[in-house]
């Protein structure tokens, strides 16, 4: 294992130190805290996010004006725990509430919903949106429901530009849950992570084989097969994607999300497969994003996310102006 | 059999000792169904027990179980450390004013509610392939007056033919066979440190 740190005991206090002193015109961190949080806070829903960490830029990246106004940073993959999330939460609440967006994972959905009752104590008034978007192992009747992955930065985007504009928690828990409903997100990898306390890859995979449907931790996926071109690969997501739609969408946003090993080059490469297929199916791309959003450490890999847009007042809200670390 | 503060203090440093021991291996045994970090997880939360415990000194059998769910809680992380904090919360309230804990029912009791706190905020039932393949059994084996390692070392194996319901390993389905539970195997570790302080 090769990285560049110095004690892994370490590795996210000097990551937040870093991050903080990088951007003091953005954000702060509350001392003593995994917290990251926006420098000016006007009075609005407050939104809090956070996961474990490996997944840079998320979360931190998009505290800012637009989007989130705290960021809780659990270990590497890790879910952050209830008394951080709490102090989150305190932090940002203006008296308007705070939404929490949590992905669904099983120890996510655990430590916030404890956090949201540790706040209760605080009358600090709070609504949990789940975001389920990774189609890859929905069919299974044994899973946890769906996993939540990088379509959570669509949801970040889309009711953080609600919330600033106005709109009351339950609005925004609403809208919450209705986006995560047009939002499917599916990965591959070429390369697992290496978790630094563990040492060692999560799983292995061959010099010339991938794994489709992996989670954001390395976590298995549905099938392992030969590495294919590009197209091919694109194919498989995008038809994958499209036949989980009930009603296939007329205008839709791509996210073509690297997993933190992964060059631009490639990405490009990806996104120009995808965006020809879709047009092939006569589908009209309104919104395109590529790069390093939801990582997963050093995996080799990409994510595809595709959004319903056939309701403009969604892509208004992905296009809007933030300032952010990362968006 | 009695049980006093003191007994529950070793227990726990018992636990911390078999947690650091086999922290290798817990990973281990989440690599292929998790995401490989158990160990590191449960040894970071016995830590910070160890290191509550030292400066805040708690006497009672109570105010022991608080530290450690405090601990657990707020440095576990993932689904391991609300899911041990809230059966070790259950148990604190259950040990209220308790002196010494007097039978293996009564015993069988507290972990019975801390089994309960699991339940509860895991929602998972037994054979989910979870930590509560292990503390349900063994809550009922203390209520009928006795526990020994073989019965936690079978409560243990048992979830390894099991397909998971709940938690990172469910989205494996059939594949999470063959595995031992990571959770059912720290939880099968706390439980014999019980058996040596109480034998």
């Amino acid at each position: 294992m090769k990285k560049i740190i110095n004690q892994t005991d370490d590795i996210i206090e000097e990551m937040l130190r870093g991050l903080s002193a990088s951007y003091p015109g953005l954000v702060h961190r509350i001392e003593d805290s995994r917290v990251i949080a926006k420098n000016e806070n006007k009075k609005q829903v407050a939104l809090v996010s956070g996961g474990g960490s490996g997944h840079e830029p998320s979360h931190a990246g998009f505290v800012g004006d637009g989007m989130l106004s705290a960021a809780v940073a659990g270990d590497v993959f890790t879910s952050p725990t209830p008394d951080q999330i709490q102090i989150a939460m305190q932090e940002a609440d203006q008296g308007e509430g705070v939404l929490l967006i949590v992905k669904n994972y099983t120890g996510d959905n655990l430590n916030f919903e404890m956090a949201q009752e540790m706040a209760e104590m605080d009358d600090i008034q709070s609504k949990i949106v789940v975001v389920d978007d990774d189609i890859a192992v929905e069919d299974s009747e044994f899973t946890a429901g769906k996993r939540g992955v990088a379509g959570t930065v669509l949801v970040h985007k889309i009711l953080g530009n609600a919330a600033r504009s106005g709109a009351s928690l339950d609005e925004l828990k609403q809208l919450g849950d209705d986006v995560v409903k047009k939002i499917k997100t599916i990965g591959l990898a070429l390369h697992a992570a290496t978790v630094p306390e563990v040492g060692k890859p999560g799983f292995e995979l061959a010099e010339d084989e991938i794994e489709y449907g992996v989670g954001i931790h390395g976590e298995a996926g549905y099938r392992r097969e030969k590495l294919q071109p590009s197209k091919d690969l694109a194919k498989e997501l995008v038809s994958k994607i499209l036949s989980d739609y009930d009603k296939q969408p007329q205008k839709m946003g791509v996210l073509v999300n690297g997993m933190g090993g992964t060059p631009l080059m490639e990405q490009f490469i990806f996104m120009n497969d995808v965006l020809n297929l879709l047009k092939e199916q006569n589908i009209e791309v309104t919104f395109h994003k590529v790069g390093n959003y939801m990582t997963s450490l050093d995996m080799e890999g990409v994510s595809l996310t595709l959004i319903d847009l056939d309701d403009e007042t969604i892509k208004e809200a992905l296009e809007s102006e933030v300032i952010t670390i990362s968006w | 059999m009695q049980l006093t503060a003191k007994d529950v203090q070793t227990w726990f440093a018992t636990f911390t000792d078999k947690i650091r021991e086999n922290k290798e291996y817990l990973s281990d045994l989440d690599t292929p169904i998790g995401d490989g970090d158990h160990g590191n997880n449960m040894a970071r939360g016995v830590n910070a027990y160890e290191e509550s415990f030292e400066q805040k000194q708690p006497e009672t059998i109570s105010d022991i179980f608080q530290v450690f769910s405090m601990a657990m809680i707020s440095k576990v992380g993932g689904a391991s450390g609300p899911l041990y904090g809230s059966a070790l919360m259950n148990m604190v309230k259950e040990t209220k004013g308790l002196e010494t804990i007097d039978s293996y029912e009564q015993l069988g009791n507290v972990v019975e509610q801390g089994l309960a706190g699991i339940k509860k905020r895991g929602k998972t039932e037994f054979e989910d392939k979870t930590m509560v393949d292990v503390w349900e059994p063994v809550a009922q084996t203390l209520k009928e007056g006795s526990l020994n390692k073989e019965q936690i070392a079978q409560a243990k194996e048992h979830t390894k033919d099991l397909i998971a319901k709940k938690g990172r390993a469910s989205y494996l389905g059939e594949r999470s066979k063959g595995h031992i539970d990571p959770g059912a195997a720290s939880s099968a570790l706390l439980f014999d440190a019980l058996v040596e302080v109480v034998a």
